[in-house]
């Protein structure tokens, strides 16, 4: 038997809009992102958050933030931002005598 | 084929297996929506709250095991019962997902079902028997997020569009029968309110009110009035659902006896 699915057309004004999550593991740590879900509002974001990324012990507390509210560089941009920074090792403190005393710090 | 295990049936026996078999069958309800869920974010939530409610039972039946003092284990209370030994609300065992009902009726069910454990699990937690009361306290964090998710998908189906209040209501209209159970007392709750073991049925239904009252009111819904019908699921009379579901629940102890992952 062969199964045919039809394309399912997408009314892109009616889906849930996206959500960055980030998930602090414990008291100290910083909120890291892990993924993102989709979810109708902040609070609905917040508790599927909490189902999807946090099942297994993952956290104690959970960010999320509308996908669209970040701002992010554009990857064309790359080798402009980023490459310059390659032949700068100087700008690592590796060139520090450090005093026995604190060597092991 | 394994053959149904027979029970020394005490009150408080009878009392640990209604709450144990209450929170296994919504569980297994639950379970029918995995891979079917509107949403992958909402199928993981759902989940969730059944494996939630499955580690409730699987303790519970752990306990009433060893109250029944005939060595029996959870896994032999949870699958090798006959019908008639199963004591849970009858509410649980209606169609979920197939047979009519849809998601409404599914997180309504969860909201009526945790408003109701929230109570029960405050109660135990005063219980004479310390292991009920160890039990209660670690449940009543897990009910406490099952009523902020299901409240939450009430309120907003029920305030929702036109198509998701007519679906809440018609869940509703289908729950409602059921719901009397959940405070009718017989026997065994007064013996287990009268020895300290745990609250009576009835004792729940004014903290239920409280909780799915303001709910109802958010959520544009009102509590239909009582009627005469009476469900005795928690008595062992079950609905028509029920053999459909056990079938299906216990089918593989029953052909493989002892199975284990």
């Amino acid at each position: 038997m062969t199964t045919s699915v039809a394309a399912v057309p997408v009314d892109a004004a009616a889906e849930w809009p996206l959500w960055e999550v980030f998930v602090r593991a414990k008291a100290g740590l910083d909120h890291k992102h892990c993924g993102s879900l989709h979810a109708p509002d902040a609070k609905a974001a917040i508790q599927l958050a909490r189902d999807v990324y946090t099942r297994r012990q993952e956290g104690t507390s959970v960010w999320v933030v509308r996908s669209e509210q970040i701002v992010a560089s554009d990857p064309a941009d790359k080798a402009m931002y980023f490459d310059p920074m390659e032949d700068k090792v100087y700008r690592h403190p590796t060139f520090y005598v450090l005093p026995e005393s604190v060597n092991h710090i | 084929m394994t053959a149904s295990i027979a029970l020394n049936l005490t009150p408080d026996v009878r009392y640990v297996l209604r709450i144990a078999d209450t929170c296994l069958v919504h569980a297994q309800r639950m379970s029918e929506w995995c891979g079917h869920a509107p949403v992958l974010e909402e199928d993981i939530a759902l989940s969730n709250l059944g494996l939630d409610l499955l580690g409730q039972s699987r303790a519970l039946l752990g306990h009433a095991a060893e109250l029944e003092g005939g060595g029996q284990s959870e896994d032999s209370l949870a699958f090798l019962r006959d019908e008639s030994d199963y004591f849970n609300l009858t509410l649980v065992e209606q169609p979920s997902r197939r047979g009519g009902a849809d998601f409404a009726d599914t997180q309504l069910r969860c909201l009526f079902v945790a408003a109701w454990l929230a109570p029960l699990w405050q109660g135990l937690s005063a219980s004479r028997d310390r292991e009920l009361a160890a039990i209660a306290g670690k449940a009543a964090k897990e009910t406490r997020y099952h009523l902020e998710h299901a409240g939450d998908w009430v309120v907003r189906l029920g305030d929702g569009s036109a198509e998701s209040a007519r679906r809440m209501q018609a869940a509703l209209a289908r729950a409602w029968p059921m719901v009397a159970e959940l405070f009718d007392d017989d026997e065994v709750d007064t013996a287990a309110a009268d020895s300290g073991l745990g609250p009576r049925a009835s004792a729940l239904r004014e903290p239920w009110l409280a909780i799915v009252e303001p709910m109802f009111a958010d959520a544009l819904l009102a509590l239909p009035p009582d009627t005469a019908f009476r469900s005795h699921g928690k008595r062992g009379t079950h609905s028509e659902h029920m053999g459909y579901l056990l079938a299906e629940m216990q089918h593989l102890q029953r052909a493989f006896p002892g199975g284990v992952w």
